[in-house]
């Protein structure tokens, strides 16, 4: 066991499975020299050198093109884009080419592939660079969409995301990459698809992802100072969904909230209250509640931008306010 | 002029009242009147008849006839099983534009990698891509390259080296990009090539891929084919230099070259020596072929917008034909020529009938292949 910070946990991630496969490589704008804006590649290019860690042009189209290329001949690409907000320019590529490729060739092409990047607001960024996008990749058939919360969960499903045959969406968690906690020595392999109960509770299930998920056990904590005992799932991946888990909490609670960074509109935590309403109905003892982001941009001065992500504050009074 | 004088005098002398159509040889040069190399760019490049000679193997020229042909009377066959009703969703014919696709077909090795575009039936075919499997796929039968899962835009054939077709334009060209990058990282001297139209030279990623593979050096050729359109408007009136793709190699420090497009040999030698620059380690080539398609852009189009003096002039230019003479004077008999298209257009009968009688394919398709599962199973 060490102590690892978040950013940290991101490089041992892609050390580990550059050691165990040498058809790992790395491409991205200063991910190598620079050890990457966020400093989570440091160390990479003097351990693995210049041919598998590849500091890249300003070219969002041309690095996603080349590691979909080089994933559908036989390498297992990393691909960082810097600020997930960037995934506009490059969309296409993500969303016609890479997630269909498998499909549209009746499965003769396999583009097993990882793009990692820094995704969510709190860094006082303002609107282009602080985006939940998360979202926009669960809506597109043939991507799987993991988002970690903690250090160790960096590590493990990095890995399970390079080891994985499809393409992956690997959403690090921009707020967090400060956080530390203890990682297990050794090699650290996850499983993709696997929702987390990061803290049993008996009366409401709180389901959240990445930010949101320390926020909620924050919250979990202020409310069992009140008496309520908060149940907080940590969904981890939105692609494969973990639906089992949540149900499975909801039966036990009867009462769904969900905690979402991303704007509301067709947020996350609305497929899941979708399923929660087909599968868990009679299971519910009242309505579904979503503590999201409004339906904004977000804002860049502190105070704006602290009012508009969900808080420990709010997720606490709209929890308190739905348990009537 | 530059390209934009030479559109606001066009648009000038639109609103006098001037004939927009210019269905003279005259009015066409005047759309692009600078010197295109050494003859006028709407028109066919001259033939170059010392081409006779070019060390090209035999067999290789008759290859390059016969997938010509097979191209032709495929792209022909699918246009009247489209007339018919036959032919599912949009198709975008290559008709006129052999010449490229079957000369690269000829000299790729069969571990290289190809990548078209929605125009993509003749690369498809010049790999050697099963003719059953095109036209089953484009009638939307299980027999079909794709199981009918992708259609005329999209077909692909990895165990021929055919990665693929892109129907969003330039996407594929920083694919080809990752196949090159990934054939050098794995050792080999494998190439890849991206074949695409002049209309693609003006978008993004046109211009991201070919600096990316400059400055890795990665062994791709990029072909650009261009046919004088962008879709219905002619290239010049929307592109800032005379040639789409030749005049921006420089930018990325590469050479320029333009080819006759319509001339198999030409492109044969060009080709031949860019494969050979990329495969030994020379870096990336970026070429355009000029040449014309007969028909529109897509089936849905007459191909009216364009003068047909320089419709013509460009059917005079047939490759075929052109490949056909020159064969003839280099000592082929026309039994031999005449014996390869018989064949041909056995297998293309074989091949429609074949499509005809395949199954649909059946409605559990639509869940596979979403994921490496085989389905598409997203929640537990
Ligand atoms: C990004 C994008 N924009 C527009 C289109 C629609 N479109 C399809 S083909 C085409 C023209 C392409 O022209 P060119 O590159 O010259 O190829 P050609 O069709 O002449 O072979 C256009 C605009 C598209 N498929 N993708
Ligand atoms: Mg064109």
């Amino acid at each position: 066991m060490a102590e690892l910070s978040y950013r940290e946990a991101v490089a041992r991630g892609i050390a580990q499975e550059m050691d165990r496969d040498e058809r790992v490589f790395l491409i991205g704008e200063d991910v190598a020299g620079a050890g990457g804006v966020f400093k989570t590649t440091v160390g990479l290019l003097d351990r693995f050198g210049p041919r598998r860690v590849v500091d890249t042009p300003i070219s969002e189209q041309a690095i996603l093109g080349a590691a979909m290329g080089a994933a559908m001949t036989g390498l297992r690409p990393i691909a960082e884009i810097m600020f997930s907000d960037f995934f506009a320019v490059a969309w296409d590529i993500v969303v016609n080419e890479i997630a269909k490729a498998r499909y549209m060739t009746n499965g003769q092409v396999e583009v097993p592939l990882v793009i990692r990047s820094a995704n969510g607001g709190g860094a006082r960024f303002g609107a282009q660079h602080s985006q939940s996008v998360e979202n926009w990749a669960m809506a597109v058939p043939g991507l799987k969409v993991v988002a970690p919360s903690t250090p160790a969960d960096v590590v493990g499903l990095l890995a399970a995301s390079v080891r994985d045959p499809d393409p992956v969406l690997f959403f690090e968690h921009k707020s967090l990459y400060a956080s530390k906690a203890e990682v297990p020595d050794g090699e650290i392999l996850d499983e993709l698809g696997t929702a987390k109960i990061v803290r049993p509770g008996a009366d409401l299930t709180i389901v959240a992802l990445a930010l949101m998920v320390p926020r909620a056990l924050e919250a979990a904590e202020i409310l069992a100072g009140e008496g309520i005992d908060a149940e907080v799932i940590d969904v981890r991946s939105l692609i494969p969904l973990d639906t089992a888990t949540i149900l499975g909490s909801v039966e036990k609670t009867s009462r769904l909230f969900t905690v979402e960074e991303n704007p509301r509109v067709l947020g996350w935590g609305a497929e899941i209250v979708s399923i929660a309403v087909d599968e868990a109905f009679w299971h519910l003892d009242a309505p579904i509640v979503r503590i999201t982001t409004p339906h904004v941009p977000l804002p860049s001065s502190g105070g704006l931008e602290d009012e508009t992500i969900p808080s420990v504050e709010r997720i606490v009074a709209e929890v308190k306010k739905g348990l009537v | 002029m530059n390209p934009l004088e030479r559109l606001r005098a066009r648009r000038a002398a639109e609103d006098a009242g001037e004939d927009p159509s210019m269905t003279t040889p005259e009015a066409a040069m005047g759309r692009m009147d600078k010197p295109y190399g050494a003859h006028d760019p709407t028109l066919p490049p001259p033939v170059d008849s010392t081409l006779d000679q070019a060390p090209i193997p035999l067999e290789h020229r008759l290859r390059m006839y016969e997938l010509q042909q097979e191209i032709r009377q495929v792209e022909t066959q699918l246009h009247r099983l489209f007339v018919m009703g036959l032919v599912q969703g949009t198709s975008h014919l290559y008709t006129g534009m052999e010449a490229t696709a079957a000369a690269f077909g000829t000299l790729l090795r069969s571990d290289d990698y190809s990548f078209a575009t929605y125009r993509g039936h003749g690369h498809t075919l010049a790999r050697g891509a099963s003719m059953k499997g095109l036209i089953g796929e484009m009638l939307g039968r299980e027999s079909g390259l794709l199981g009918g899962k992708g259609g005329s835009m999209h077909l692909t054939s990895v165990e021929h080296g055919m990665l693929g077709s892109y129907a969003i334009i330039g996407a594929h060209l920083c694919i080809a990009n990752g196949a090159a990058w990934s054939a050098r990282y794995r050792g080999t001297d494998q190439v890849a090539v991206a074949f695409f139209g002049d209309g693609t030279t003006n978008i993004g990623a046109f211009h991201e891929a070919l600096n990316f593979a400059a400055v890795y050096d990665l062994p791709v050729v990029f072909v650009c084919e261009n046919n004088l359109y962008m879709e219905y408007t002619p290239i010049g009136q929307i592109t800032a230099v005379e040639h789409p793709a030749a005049d921006r190699a420089p930018a990325y420090g590469l050479e320029s070259i333009v080819v006759d497009g319509n001339d198999a040999d030409a492109v044969y030698l060009t080709a031949r020596d860019a494969l050979e620059k990329a495969r030994s380690g020379g870096g990336p080539s970026l070429i355009e072929t000029l040449t014309y398609r007969h028909g529109g852009h897509s089936r849905a189009d007459p191909g009216t917008y364009r003068p047909s003096a320089e419709v013509e002039a460009w059917k005079d230019r047939d490759p075929i034909p052109l490949y056909h003479q020159r064969l003839l004077r280099i000592g082929v008999d026309e039994s031999t020529l005449t014996g390869i298209q018989t064949s041909v257009a056995e297998r293309v009968d074989e091949a429609t009938e074949d499509a005809k009688a395949a199954a649909k394919p059946d409605p559990s398709v639509i869940f596979t292949d979403v994921y490496a599962d085989g389905g598409y199973q997203w929640r537990n």
